[in-house]
């Protein structure tokens, strides 16, 4: 009965769009954390993003229906996992977006493989992604641990910070973030003298703080995220770690994570990102409109990368004029990318979408000028040396 | 013998003041935790999600207010121990007479909300709060710098630490208190008003976690989730202590604060969970708490 | 603690009472044939989560409610079997069966270790323990991650083929297997509570001295209801680890502890079939609000307060008023 009315329903529209255009409707799944610690970092702000992509890329007149829902993950696999097989099986979800937090994005991209539909990344820091958890449905859009570690880490041993002691949040994704870091550190001639893993979540920083002193290394990385970090870099600063001459390297910080600490506690901090509000007139127009509509807070790197991520979608259901998964996903990868945010761009087979990285330095509070004025860029990362090469991927999707 | 296990002694000693510095937080919360629980016999969930009131109220007086740090000191405590006064008048108050139980799920209840709300007024990452001026820098002690700050908090901690205990054990107030927190009823039937005794002690408990939270700003992260896994941590320090226990609340909390500093040398990784190994071990051998009376 | 189980002496008087009896044979009925029809008209998924639940939260209610002990740290059973019946199904090849059974063997293992330190303290001690032991669960999980995966849990795990022939990867197959799984457990612990033991167990819980005066080993009866939950909490945690294909740091976590004390509540201390109901309350609401955000925590925290505050007995409680017969 329902499947018989549904399918008179789909006639009955396409009779109405005419010949010229099918109408294809698509469901949208903004998955992320809209209660915990990267709530500001993704959160709501990702599903403004999301709208803004449909309003920017008039659907409506394209012909394609577009539905954004949303759901809170609370940072948990379980729970991630339990909406992705709801939104698939149920409610008809053709695409998930954002997913950060790793394990939760793992979680989802094994599904979204189960299920043959999309997922495009944005807020996931994990290169397993496009490693050896690759998935022919899943882009890894905006950044990942491989990034972040050659930006900061190659930077920083280039700028003759080249011995190292890590801070590391005690749970696989510190881990990760070090080991990777680690390597790039050393692979450029720097070393690596020592770490410590600290329990997560944690408050007190101090007492590692003061190993790390004692180590007598040049640069402190922080192997850690959100509330982690802003601890840390707060009480460095409390106990003169910074003035004495030991750098932060920030290995995953956010724009939010920034403004939350204030630039009398960040400046001079270094650290790598994907976007930043303030690049090129683009990126300034956009993230105004997006301010306007999120509380007057601008865009992390995160909501910026689902904006790009949504438009390059209905970019290919356009072309292929229709929502089949497969044939969307290879127009996907076959079409070059190219929006106001991200610049031009390409999806590459083991689904890692390339664009540059940013080397930023956090301003002094005298040389901000506005509110949310706070990096200054100090380098480029071509594309091709931000991201791993294919040659060294352990993705079986690629043919090597 | 330090050198045996490759820890040079300076280094232990800063470790050790970092530990007293940790446990000076650990003893104004459980404090706290242990005079509510003391007289209301119940666990104060919601001690969490006040501390974390603390400091928001102390953001809230330097950004909308201009009020600076010292005055929030004072200010902070006592708005958020009002709060206090009328969660005990229209919730717990009509729960006094049940079991532990619903006080600790009322409590968690009234916590998520708090926490809720913040979050949803103020973002979950948090919010800038600068050390005063007058407290800026620190001192160098030849093993290791000690901030101002934290030799601050150490001393602030400790005086009102004191003071309460002071007040609680050697004062009239505290001696009225003492009395209804053994028989209700009895003190009652003396002209004492014990209901309103009861309100005045759950906000006085309140504001000491606020008065933690003005402390803890400066130098932890301002964001609505601070206090939530704090409170696992305190209500244990109390329990090791013996629930209801003022001095045993204080030693414990700077006594867990130092063992927790020892195992951040020797292993980092397992700093959280000594305090319930030690927990444990306390409850088998000593099932009152270390500082309780056997039931 | 003898306020937590509002109708407590009822329970044991009534079950000698034939018309009781009958009732709860017609609610078994009933729960049978609502899960013959649940697949049909709701996400057989979402059911199989109900009931996963349902069943670690009557585990809870076996130790509340018929044995008098309040546990907080029943999230380490739970969790525990998940990872185990998650590692054997994926890195031992185990079939579903065999997986289930090695995590909930785990589990009572667990319960028996644990319970014999926990059951020498009461009340609110006798919680802090069973918490304090279960952090260190947490602990292990966390420092395993070769076991456990760390925070990213045993992903993938594998649904297999029940005794080798029946494939279990269809959600409806599945879910037919999982109901029967539910309902052996209730009929378990309708059961066990229902037995001469479970009067002991009862007794004790009223009185305990009176029940020692009259020659039965207390200790021994505490901890054997103990094990017993742990192992039901471990039939429930092993299931859903094949259910959900995932085992991870949320099934040993103290928020998970704290939510089947949240269920049990809403659903009714000391009620047969209330923690059933408050598993499906609890796991709808989370179903529902979780595209409401922020939002959620604050609701969840006024239906706390509501529930103590208004609900005490819970819903079955208040029902069991009602019809004057204990549910």
């Amino acid at each position: 009965m329902k499947t018989t009315a549904l399918l008179l329903g789909t006639a009955l529209a396409a009779l109405a769009a005419g010949a010229a255009q099918a109408q294809t409707s698509v469901k949208v799944g903004v998955m992320n954390d809209r209660s915990g610690l990267y709530a500001d970092l993704s959160g709501e702000g990702s599903v403004i993003a999301a709208r803004m992509a449909v309003e920017d890329f008039k659907a409506a007149e394209k012909g394609i229906k577009v539905e954004i829902v949303s759901a809170d993950h609370q940072n948990k696999p379980d729970v991630g996992s339990t909406i992705a097989r709801q939104w698939y099986d149920q409610d008809g979800v053709d695409a998930i977006l954002d997913v950060p937090t790793s394990s939760v994005a793992l979680a989802v991209n094994q599904i979204t493989k189960e299920k043959n539909k999309i997922h495009i990344n944005s807020g996931a820091a994990s290169s397993d992604l496009t490693g050896k958890a690759c998935s022919p449905n899943t882009i890894h859009w905006t950044y990942d641990t491989y990034a972040l570690a050659q930006g900061t880490g190659g930077a920083m041993v280039k700028a003759g910070g080249d011995s190292w002691f890590f801070m590391t949040a005690d749970y696989a994704f510190g881990h990760a973030l070090e080991r990777d870091t680690g390597a790039i550190v050393t692979k450029n001639g720097g070393k690596v003298v020592g770490a410590v893993r600290t329990p997560f979540p944690g408050t007190d920083f101090s007492s590692f703080l003061l190993q790390a002193q004692a180590s007598k290394a040049k640069v402190i990385g922080l192997a850690n995220a959100g509330g982690d970090t802003i601890n840390s870099i707060k009480q460095a600063g409390e106990f003169g770690i910074t003035s004495a001459g030991q750098k932060l390297a920030g290995l995953l910080v956010f724009i939010t994570d920034v403004h939350a600490l204030g630039l009398q506690t960040a400046q001079g901090l270094v650290l790598t990102e994907a976007f930043y509000w303030d690049n090129n007139d683009g990126t300034r127009a956009w993230s105004e409109r997006f301010a306007k509509a999120n509380g007057g807070k601008k865009p992390s790197m995160v909501q910026a990368g689902v904006y790009s991520g949504m438009l390059h979608y209905l970019k290919a259901i356009e072309a292929t004029k229709g929502k089949d998964p497969t044939a969307v996903m290879a127009k996907m990868k076959e079409m070059p990318t190219d929006d106001p945010l991200f610049g031009k761009g390409s999806v590459r087979a083991d689904g890692r979408k390339m664009h540059d990285m940013y080397l930023f330095e956090v301003k002094k509070p005298s040389e901000s000028k506005a509110p949310w004025d706070y990096y200054k860029q100090v380098a480029v990362l071509k594309a091709d040396d931000a991201f791993k090469p294919l040659s060294e991927s352990e993705c079986p999707l690629v043919k090597k | 013998m330090f050198e045996l296990l490759g820890i040079p002694p300076q280094a232990l000693f800063g470790q050790l003041l970092l530990g007293l510095i940790n446990g000076s937080f650990y003893a104004i919360l459980s404090l706290g935790l242990a005079v509510i629980f003391g007289l209301l016999n119940i666990i104060n969930f919601t001690h969490g999600a006040q501390y974390m009131m603390g400091a928001f109220v102390a953001w809230m007086c330097l950004n909308y207010l201009g009020v600076n740090y010292w005055a929030a000191l004072v200010l902070a405590p006592v708005i958020v121990g009002f709060t206090g006064v009328i969660i005990e008048r229209l919730f717990l108050s009509r729960i006094a007479h049940l079991d532990h139980l619903y006080g600790l799920l009322l409590t968690f209840g009234l916590a998520l909300i708090i926490q809720g709300l913040f979050r949803n007024s103020y973002g979950s990452s948090g919010l800038p709060y600068q050390i005063p001026d007058a407290l800026r820098g620190g001192y160098n002690l030849g093993f290791m710098f000690l901030p101002t700050y934290r030799a601050w908090v150490v001393v602030a901690s400790l005086i009102v630490c004191l003071a309460t205990w002071f007040m609680i054990e050697k004062t009239k107030l505290g001696a009225y208190l003492r009395a209804a927190t053994e028989n209700a009823t009895l003190t009652q039937a003396f002209g004492i008003n014990v209901p309103l005794l009861v309100t005045l002690t759950y906000g006085f408990g309140v504001a000491l976690a606020a008065f933690a939270g003005v402390l803890a700003a400066p130098i932890y992260s301002v964001n609505p989730n601070m206090g939530a896994d704090l409170i696992i941590v305190v209500f244990a320090v109390v329990v090791i202590g013996g629930m209801g226990s003022i001095m045993g609340a204080i030693v414990t909390g700077f006594s867990l604060g130092l063992v927790e500093g020892l195992t951040k040398v020797f292993y980092p990784e397992a700093s959280a969970t000594v305090i319930f190994i030690i927990m444990v071990l306390v409850l088998l051998v000593k099932p009152a708490g270390l500082f309780g009376r056997a039931a | 603690m003898a306020d937590v189980l509002p109708a407590d002496g009822s329970v044991t008087h009534a079950a000698a009472d034939s018309g009781t009896a009958s009732l709860h044979r017609n609610v078994m009925i009933g729960i049978a044939i609502a899960l013959v029809i649940a697949p049909f008209v709701a996400y057989p998924v979402f059911v199989m989560k109900v009931l996963c639940f349902a069943l670690f939260a009557l585990a809870f209610n076996l130790l509340l409610g018929y044995g008098g002990l309040l546990s907080f740290g029943h999230a380490a059973y739970f969790g525990m079997a998940s990872y185990v019946c998650a590692y054997a199904a994926k890195h031992w090849g185990f079939n579903p069966e065999f997986a289930i059974l090695a995590g909930t063997g785990v589990a009572a293992l667990l319960g028996l270790v644990f319970g014999s330190l926990a059951i020498r303290r009461q009340g609110i001690y006798f919680a802090m323990i069973t918490l304090a032991l279960a952090q260190m669960v947490f602990f292990f999980s966390l420092q395993t991650p070769r076991f456990t995966g760390g925070e990213d849990g045993i992903q993938a795990v594998p649904r297999g083929k029940l005794f080798g022939m029946i494939n279990l990867a269809d959600d409806r197959t599945l879910y037919w297997v999982v109901a029967l799984i539910f309902m052996g457990g209730l009929l378990a612990f309708y059961r066990i509570i229902h037995s001469p033991f479970g009067q002991v167990c009862k007794a004790i819980r009223d009185n305990e001295p009176r029940a020692i005066s009259l020659g039965y080993r207390a200790n021994q009866y505490k901890l054997a209801v103990f094990v017993l939950s742990a192992m039901l909490a471990g039939l429930a945690g092993s299931t859903k680890a094949i259910v959900f294909q995932l085992a991870s740091l949320t099934d040993v976590h103290w928020s998970m502890s704290g939510e089947v004390v949240l269920m049990t509540l809403v659903g009714g201390l000391g009620t047969i079939f209330g923690p059933i109901v408050g598993a499906l309350v609890i796991v709808s609401m989370q179903n529902f609000l979780a595209t409401l955000g922020a939002w959620v925590t604050v609701i969840q925290g006024v239906i706390f307060v509501l529930c103590v505050l208004l609900f005490r007995e819970g819903i079955l409680g208040v029902i069991a008023k009602w019809i004057k017969k204990p549910l």
